[in-house]
C-alpha cells in the first residue's frame, strides 16, 4: 500500500502557514522536535524518539577473519530495516527508494567519515578481528528517519562495550562479561545528521521536517557534521537547485544543532553510566 | 492515569480479549432479560456466550440493555452510521474512491449527495476533503459512504470541507471530542472562535480566522489526550498566553 498523498487542504494550509512564519506543529523553522534517548538493559541498545519518529539501534559483535588485503581492519556493518511497523507504506522484502537512501546516508555518515576506529578492532593481524554490526529498526515513521537513525546508530556505538580479549602468543582468550569488564569501542568523533527541507522555491528552509512536511517539500538536503565543525557528508538527492550561500547557511545552522544534540547524547550516556 | 475515587473504581470494569462475560458475573443482572444489545468490542460465540474481543472498559446502558467495550486504537475499522472525514484519492464514472484511514479505501457514489441527479452532480477532485457518513460497512468489503442524511435526503452538514487543516488522532480521543461537554474544546472556545468537524476515524478538521490559531487548536487537541481536567486547563492557558 502506498502512502496516501495529503489532502489539498493540508498542503495549502502548510504552505500558507510557512509563508506566515509558522510550522504546523508550532515549532520554529530551525527547531528539532523533542529528542528522547532510552537505553536498553544490555550495552549497545538505544531507542531514539524524535517527536513521534522512533528508531531502535542494537549493536552486536563477533570475531571473524579479516580480508587478506586488509589484515588489521575490523568490520563495521549497518543493517537498516524499514518494516511495516513504521508505516503501512513499507513492505517486507521490497526496498523502497527511501530505504536505499536512508541506509546509504548512514553508511556515508558513519563508516566513510571514519567515526569508528576499525584498526582498533584487530585482535590478531590476518587471523582475527572484531566485526561490529549495527541493526537499525524503524518503529514509527513521522518524518526525518535519517537524523533519528543517525543519532540512534552513533549513540548505540558509544554505549556499546565489547568483551575484553587477551592474546598470549597464538592463544586468544575472549573474556565473558562476568569475568572482566567489557571495553568501549574507540570512537574518533560523533557525526550528527541535520536534515533541511525546502519550500517556496527554496526561499523557506526548515530543520527536521515531519512526515507531512516531507510529503509537501520541494527538496531536501542532509548535512552531516561533528562537533569540531568538520563536514562528514552532504547529501542532496534531487529536488530544487540551490545557491552556494544557502548551503553555507545550512551548515552554519547545522553546527549549532550538532552541538546541542552531541551535548544531549553525552549527558544521556553519562546519566546511564552512573546507573549501571 | 488520573486518580480514581473508590466509587468510580467499583464501576470500572476492565475486560481483555477472550474474557467470557456472563461467566465472570459481570452481566449477571442482564442475563435474565430477554433482549441484549451488543456494541463494539463484544461478540456472541457459537455456544451463546458473550466474549470480549477488545481490551477496554465494559460499559452498560440500562435503556435497551446495551453493553459495549470502550477501547482505544489508532487504525479505523468502518462501522455503519459513523461520521468520518476522508480524502478523495480516485474518481470513476460511478464512484469516488475515498481514503478513510481504514485497511481499504471506501467508495462514495457520485449521486450520494444532496439533490444530486445524473445531470447535475457535485464535482470533487483528487485531494478534496469530505465529511461523510458510512452507509454500509461489511467485513472484508470496501465500506460505502454517502454525503447526506438517508432519511431526509438533506446534506445535514456533510460534504466538502474547504480550507482549514486536518490532524490524525487516536479513535478514543476522537470519540471523546464528540462529547458536548468536552473540556479542551470548551476552554479553547472561550479564547478563539473556530469551527471543526470530528470524524470517528480519528481525523479532525479545524478552521479558524488565521493559521496560528488553527495550529494552536490542533496542538491543544493532540496534547489533551492523556491530561486530566486541571492539567488540561493549565495547558490551554499556557498555549493561549504564548500566542
Amino acid at each position: 500500500m502506498r502512502d496516501a498523498d495529503p489532502s489539498t487542504n493540508e498542503r495549502e494550509f502548510l504552505l500558507a502557514a510557512l509563508k506566515d512564519g509558522a510550522r504546523i506543529d508550532g515549532r520554529k523553522f530551525y527547531d528539532f522536535r523533542t529528542l528522547r534517548l532510552t537505553f536498553g538493559a544490555e550495552y549497545g541498545a538505544v531507542e531514539v524518539q524524535l517527536g513521534n519518529t522512533r528508531v531502535l539501534a542494537k549493536v552486536s559483535c563477533e570475531v571473524i577473519r579479516p580480508y587478506t588485503d586488509k589484515p588489521t581492519e575490523g568490520f563495521l556493518m549497518f543493517n537498516t530495516e524499514l518494516s511495516p511497523m513504521a508505516s503501512a507504506a513499507f513492505e517486507v522484502g521490497r526496498q523502497t527508494d527511501e530505504e536505499v537512501l536512508v541506509s546509504r546516508l548512514i553508511e556515508k555518515a558513519m563508516r566513510r567519515s571514519r567515526a569508528l576506529d576499525t584498526e582498533g578492532l584487530c585482535i590478531v593481524a590476518g587471523e582475527k578481528v572484531w566485526s561490529i554490526r549495527v541493526d537499525i529498526h524503524f518503529l514509527d515513521h513521522d518524518g526525518n528517519l535519517v537524523d533519528a537513525a543517525c543519532i540512534a546508530a552513533i549513540t548505540a556505538l558509544l554505549h556499546f562495550r565489547r568483551p575484553d580479549v587477551t592474546v598470549v602468543g597464538e592463544d586468544v582468550t575472549i573474556h565473558t562479561l562476568e569475568q572482566r569488564n567489557p571495553v568501549p569501542l574507540s570512537i574518533h568523533h560523533i557525526p550528527i545528521c541535520t536534515t533541511f527541507a525546502f519550500f517556496n522555491n527554496g526561499e523557506r528552509m526548515i530543520v527536521d521536517p515531519s512526515f507531512l512536511e516531507e510529503q509537501v517539500k520541494e527538496g531536501d538536503m542532509t548535512v552531516t557534521l561533528n562537533v569540531h565543525k568538520e563536514v562528514c557528508a552532504l547529501s542532496k538527492a534531487g529536488g530544487i537547485p540551490m545557491e552556494i550561500d544557502q548551503i553555507l547557511q545550512c551548515t552554519k545552522i547545522a553546527v549549532v544543532k550538532v552541538a546541542e544534540i552531541t551535548a544531549q547524547i553525552q549527558a544521556a550516556l553519562e546519566a546511564d553510566a552512573k546507573k549501571r | 492515569m488520573a486518580s480514581i475515587t473508590t466509587e468510580e473504581e467499583s464501576k470500572l470494569l476492565i475486560v481483555l480479549p477472550g474474557d467470557q462475560l456472563p461467566e465472570s458475573g459481570l452481566m449477571e443482572d442482564s442475563s435474565a432479560a430477554h433482549r441484549l444489545t451488543l456494541g463494539p468490542g463484544l461478540a456472541p460465540m457459537d455456544d451463546d456466550s458473550i466474549t470480549a474481543v477488545k481490551a477496554g472498559i465494559l460499559k452498560h446502558n440500562a435503556v435497551g440493555n446495551r453493553w459495549w467495550v470502550e477501547s482505544n486504537q489508532r487504525r479505523y475499522v468502518a462501522a455503519q452510521g459513523e461520521s468520518i472525514i476522508g480524502v478523495v484519492t480516485g474518481k470513476s464514472v460511478e464512484h469516488y474512491k475515498v481514503d478513510i484511514g481504514a485497511s481499504q479505501p471506501a467508495l462514495l457514489g457520485v449521486l450520494a449527495f444532496e439533490g444530486a441527479t445524473k445531470r447535475n452532480k457535485p464535482n470533487h477532485n483528487i485531494g478534496d476533503l469530505l465529511y461523510c457518513r458510512v452507509s454500509m460497512a461489511n467485513k472484508d468489503m470496501e465500506a460505502e459512504l454517502e454525503c447526506m442524511n438517508p432519511t431526509t435526503g438533506k446534506a445535514d452538514g456533510f460534504g466538502e470541507l474547504k480550507g482549514g487543516f486536518v490532524i490524525k488522532i487516536s479513535l478514543g480521543l476522537a470519540r471523546r471530542l464528540l462529547d458536548p461537554k468536552n473540556l479542551v474544546l470548551r476552554l479553547l472556545g472561550q479564547h478563539i472562535p473556530f469551527e471543526m468537524a470530528v470524524g470517528t476515524n480519528g481525523k479532525v478538521w479545524v478552521n479558524s480566522a488565521n493559521a496560528q490559531h488553527t495550529i494552536l487548536i490542533c496542538n491543544a487537541i493532540r496534547n489533551s489526550e492523556y491530561l486530566n481536567s486541571a492539567e488540561c486547563s493549565a495547558m490551554v492557558k499556557s498555549l493561549v498566553e504564548k500566542m
